[in-house]
């Protein structure tokens, strides 16, 4: 007696049966589609919008807090803190100088040993959205998508280092990964003797782990490691993280060291994007580099 | 006063009020034991309006999930499926089991669809921890009760609770 709707007596419960075995193959299909190379990128962008109301109602009210502690503000507090963003950038003014000294020198030396110059990186700033997406993967949403010209493999950086990469791009969002998900791993280099190895992150924010150095590797607690470039996906040069602890293990061929990122992670509200010049060269210039910072 | 059987608002307020819960950002402590509520809803409209609200609403769901979520494109979507094939199957029988009763039944539909996510994301070879993610399942038990109750009363108002 398995008469689900009651209605249409044993027809109904093979049709069930049936429509049940049609939509499962129906989504399975999909699911392997999606893990082999992305055939349904478009299907994907087409939900993706359907579902951006909900991601901008979910972001809404943080969005009006933002707006509200800003707009609330007393005018006492707002100075203050105008003299304090006014003197902070007097001193990376200061800084700034002295590094476009730097950068011609460096280019320079570089024209001298014939190598090709380090042009300037170019940035959009992006917002990362409040949803929260699977707890178990650092993943999260940003507020810029095909319109702004970002692309799968791209880099983000915050305020202090290398935050992670963008894995998927929809219409108005994309999709990243921090530097310490799991399933991520970084290139870098020791900034004290260019020592090259990789980071992998351990799925928990303020850690990262660098399983490839030897025991007798030159690594003490305190270095900077810097991304190096190879790979392709991050630029080189910028700050990946500090190394917190290292564990030698006389049994093991590999040491244990523990790293913590420069970028902070779990506190971000907003993210660089990065374009390198080669990133221009191949691909036509953003549409809204307009917005560039500075 | 609504009909209760040709009602689509709140039917579509609660799926749309689901999908908002499900992204909706919680602190860290308390994000591992976020209820299920997607499939939470969709089982409840599969049990009270089985002809209107099966199969290919859940697979619509699942869809909408698995974009929200940036998990592969059918995962929710498969285990949605199984969960809701299972409430038609059996919505006569559940219907008039007491609270209690189908609250455990909800709690193996849940864990069904539990261990279809996590199935499908071993077969990716997706690294995700194996304990806390079953925390999910005992909170969307819990909180089963108090979803039958409101939409219920929301939905039915004139008919005789259990």
């Amino acid at each position: 007696m398995n008469v689900p709707g009651g209605t249409g007596g044993g027809r109904a419960a093979t049709s069930l049966g049936a429509r049940f075995l049609l939509l499962s193959v129906l989504s399975l299909a999909l699911m392997v589609l999606d893990h082999r190379d992305d055939h349904l990128s478009r299907l994907r962008q087409a939900f993706s919008v359907l579902v951006y109301p909900i991601q901008m109602s979910v972001n809404l009210p943080l969005k009006t807090w933002q707006w509200a502690s800003t707009s609330l503000a007393d005018r006492a507090s707002l100075l203050s803190e105008n003299a304090e963003l006014k003197a902070e950038q007097l001193s990376y003014n200061v800084r700034l100088q002295r590094m476009a000294a730097l950068e011609a020198e460096n280019t320079r030396l570089r024209a001298i040993l014939d190598s090709s110059a380090r042009v300037g990186d170019r940035v959009l700033v992006a917002q990362i959205l409040a949803v929260d997406l699977d707890p178990y993967r650092q993943r999260f949403w940003i507020n810029r998508g095909l319109g702004d010209g970002v692309f799968v493999g791209q880099a983000l950086l915050d305020a202090n280092g290398v935050a992670g990469q963008i894995v998927r791009v929809e219409a108005f969002t994309s999709e990243a990964v921090l530097i310490s998900d799991a399933d991520h791993a970084v290139p870098v280099s020791v900034n004290r003797n260019g020592l090259r190895t990789i980071v992998v992150g351990t799925g928990d924010s303020g850690r990262l782990s660098l399983p490839y150095l030897t025991n007798s590797a030159d690594i003490v607690p305190g270095d900077l490691l810097v991304s190096s470039g190879l790979g392709g996906v991050f630029p080189s040069g910028y700050p990946v993280g500090w190394v917190l602890d290292v564990h030698r293990r006389p049994g093991q061929s590999f040491a244990e060291v523990i790293a913590e990122p420069a970028a902070e992670l779990d506190r971000d509200r907003e993210v660089l994007l990065v374009w390198t010049p080669e990133d221009i060269e191949q691909k036509e210039e953003p549409t809204s580099l307009a917005e560039v910072e500075q | 006063m609504r009909d209760p059987d040709t009602d689509w608002v709140l039917p579509i307020s609660s799926f749309i009020l689901a999908l908002v819960l499900a992204v909706i950002p919680l602190p860290d402590a308390v994000a591992a034991f976020r209820p299920d509520w997607v499939p939470l809803v969709m089982i409840y409209w599969a049990l009270a309006s089985p002809e209107r609200f099966g199969l290919p609403t859940a697979l619509c769901l699942g869809l909408a999930l698995d974009s929200l979520s940036g998990a592969l494109l059918g995962q929710h979507a498969i285990a949605m499926l199984v969960v809701v094939y299972l409430s038609l199957r059996f919505h006569l029988r559940i219907r008039v089991f007491p609270i209690w009763q189908m609250t455990m039944t909800v709690f193996v539909m849940l864990a069904i669809h539990e261990f279809l996510l996590f199935w499908v994301d071993g077969v990716v070879g997706r690294s995700v921890p194996y304990i806390e993610r079953w925390a999910g399942v005992f909170t969307g038990a819990l909180v089963w009760p108090l979803v039958l109750g409101i939409l219920d009363r929301v939905h039915q108002p004139n008919q005789a609770r259990v």
